[in-house]
């Protein structure tokens, strides 16, 4: 297994786009990270980068130490498993999954137990004889995978392998490919615009956005502590409440007034935004921090009416409104709502986040 | 009850349904019959006068040969293949058609491989001389073509005319092969290339299995063009009953027994067998050659 690290790497494409801007990642051995961001971050050329299939225009990469730059993908030895699984056609699972070892002349004894063991690792063992179009979508993504493992790579490279399969599929392959990763205990870098699978899958997120690292963490790190407004706003699911807010000070405290509702901020809190009383910030909340109240606070009460009720079953989401703003609340389902009702809710006033208007960077 | 009379009732409609769509597709089927009829008539003369003695040939045309009593005869096909040279000459056209037809294939393959997935300076330049070549007429090149095959010694041999057709047929060949590469999906190739494949290895086992229709189709076009060459075998390989091919024969057949119907519809049936005998054992991958730039199979 082994270390990956990306060193101010850019990728320019013809015509002068710039689609990846000056990337620094250190990936450590045995680590799953996962590169997430919306389409056209670019979080895909990063990987095909680092699997030799787009050239580097700028910076280094380095794979166990060693310089990778114009080493062709065949001696990275790397595996990647594409999001359309990529397999040949005309040949059977066995044959997909034994094409690489045929290629670099494995002995046929050692490419036959190769085989049959990622394929129980997999349990696609009655697949084998199959062609791919015999497969359903997530056998095929199984076979993908197989393909991969067999070469016993030093990294293997996904690039949003999942979403071609339907939701349900998804979960369970979500699922599989974390405990193929304890198992198989490689470096893994995984790609994806989906935060639940980035969230639910890696030990390190980088996030990234018109080919820049926005932050990179932990899952946790990330969703606790984004370092600005994007980053709040796109991990997390629901999103992330985000409002204008005026920061006052009044008899000696201060105060962040959304206009129908304000907001005391003490101790810490209220240092922070000391240097922006009378001006805009802006204030962010996680659906579930808005704490809901059976009758309304005296103090920090958002005092809102029920718009859209989305019941989950272990959760129930409100689509709630002040006078001028709309929020996304997450509530446990004790409560019985009804749309056009009042509903009061307290913010936890641990868990608001603050970002500058101007440079959306957290107030810290 | 109810439900029995329901079924009934459900059958009818479906019986109806059937009868409907039948009637309003016999106009559309009659004239394709039609056309097929049409089409197929002066092969069919053709077929029926080579079986016929030569003085019914001269007394009555081909449709009367379904008249009571029945008159036919192989001696026309025995006469063309032992005495005109036409067993020698169907030898000769399979010995040109054959490797003209595996060479541009062959070539056009890696060519087109090389056009669609690598990189390289001019590149879509160059693309665009060789589709251009498709509109130059034959006839321009034979003239010069001719006079260098006569001072490298290649005129009169085959290996002049499996080069001739095979530069012929190379335009079309790269368009056809590179236009349907370019469909395929760019990730199979890349994670060959991530296997540890060489562009070689991606040729023989990814492409070339995955393109067997437009191969097929192209495969029978050139064998036909080929097989049925007259100019091109005429002006470089000569007239030799050595290498003559049996388009060349039977064009001679005409000049040398230009009253001899029931020798010349023989020769030309011979001609036309084995054409037919590929076309219709690969035609399935025939009509999804055709197609296969702009829909994939």
């Amino acid at each position: 297994m082994a270390t990956v690290e990306l060193k101010n790497l850019c990728k320019v494409f013809d015509g002068g786009v710039k689609a990846v801007n000056e990337v620094n990642i250190t990936i450590n051995d045995k680590e799953f990270v996962v590169l997430v961001g919306p389409s056209g971050c670019g979080k895909t050329t990063t990987l095909r980068m680092i699997a030799g299939l787009e050239e580097i225009t700028d910076g280094e990469l380095y794979i166990d130490g060693t310089l990778m730059n114009d080493i062709p993908p065949k001696d990275r030895d790397i595996a990647m498993v594409f999001q359309n699984y990529a397999l040949y056609p005309h040949m059977t699972v066995y044959e997909n999954m034994s094409f690489g070892l045929r290629i670099r002349k494995y002995p046929k004894e050692e490419i036959k137990t190769r085989v049959h063991e990622a394929a129980q690792i997999l349990d696609i063992e009655e697949l084998l004889e199959r062609r791919p179009k015999a497969l359903s979508g997530g056998q095929r993504q199984r076979v993908a995978v197989g393909r991969a493992i067999v070469r016993k790579p030093k990294v293997f490279l996904f690039d949003e392998p999942l979403s071609n399969l339907d939701a349900k599929l998804r979960v369970q392959m979500r699922t599989e490919l974390s405990s193929l990763h304890t198992r198989l205990q490689a470096t893994m870098i995984y790609v994806t615009h989906d935060q639940v699978e980035a969230m639910t899958m890696g030990d390190k997120i980088v996030v990234l956005r018109d080919g820049l690292i926005q932050q990179i963490g932990s899952p946790l790190e990330l969703y606790n502590n984004p370092k600005n407004r994007f980053v709040a706003g796109f991990i997390g699911s629901p999103p992330m409440n985000i409002i204008t807010s005026m920061v006052k000070e009044e008899g000696g405290k201060i105060i962040a007034d959304e206009g129908d509702f304000q907001i005391v901020l003490s101790g810490s809190m209220g240092d922070k935004l000391k240097s922006y009383v009378g001006k805009n910030v802006l204030l962010g909340i996680r659906p579930e921090d808005l704490v809901y109240m059976a009758s309304p606070e005296k103090a920090n009460n958002i005092k809102t009416s029920i718009e859209v009720i989305e019941p989950l079953g272990a959760e129930i989401h409100l689509w709630v409104s002040t006078k001028t703003h709309h929020f996304i609340v997450r509530v446990p389902p004790r409560w019985d709502f009804t749309v056009g009702d009042e509903a009061n809710f307290k913010p936890d006033l641990n868990k608001i986040q603050f970002f500058d208007v101007g440079t959306e960077e957290a107030i810290l | 009850m109810k439900r029995a009379s329901g079924g009934d009732a459900r059958r009818t409609r479906r019986g109806s349904r059937i009868l409907v769509r039948a009637v309003l597709k016999t106009p559309l089927h009659a004239v394709i019959v039609v056309i097929c009829f049409l089409w197929l008539l002066p092969s069919l003369g053709l077929f029926v006068s080579s079986l016929r003695p030569r003085h019914l040939i001269q007394q009555s045309g081909w449709w009367t040969a379904f008249e009571t009593p029945f008159q036919f005869t192989l001696d026309n096909y025995s006469h063309v293949i032992e005495s005109s040279n036409m067993g020698r000459s169907f030898i000769n056209s399979l010995l040109i058609a054959v490797p003209a037809t595996v060479f541009p294939t062959v070539i056009a393959v890696f060519t087109a491989y090389a056009f669609s997935r690598l990189k390289f300076f001019g590149r879509d330049a160059v693309f665009l001389v060789i589709v251009g070549l498709l509109v130059v007429p034959i006839q321009m090149t034979l003239i010069p073509v001719l006079r260098v095959f006569n001072q490298l010694r290649l005129t009169g041999t085959f290996l002049g005319v499996w080069l001739a057709h095979a530069a012929y047929g190379l335009p079309f060949a790269i368009y056809l092969l590179r236009n349907f590469i370019d469909e395929l999906p760019v990730e199979m190739f890349e994670s060959a290339q991530m296997d540890g494949a060489s562009h070689f290895r991606i040729i023989v086992s990814l492409v070339i299995p995955t393109s067997v229709p437009a191969l097929a189709s192209l495969a029978i076009f050139q064998f036909m063009w080929v097989w049925n060459d007259l100019l091109v075998a005429l002006i470089y390989l000569g007239g030799t009953p050595d290498v003559a091919p049996m388009t060349v024969t039977i064009s001679h057949l005409v000049s040398s027994q230009g009253s001899g119907w029931e020798y010349l519809t023989a020769a030309a049936f011979i001609s036309m067998l084995l054409p037919m005998i590929v076309f219709f054992s690969l035609q399935k991958y025939f009509i999804r050659g055709i197609v296969a730039g702009s829909v994939k199979g």
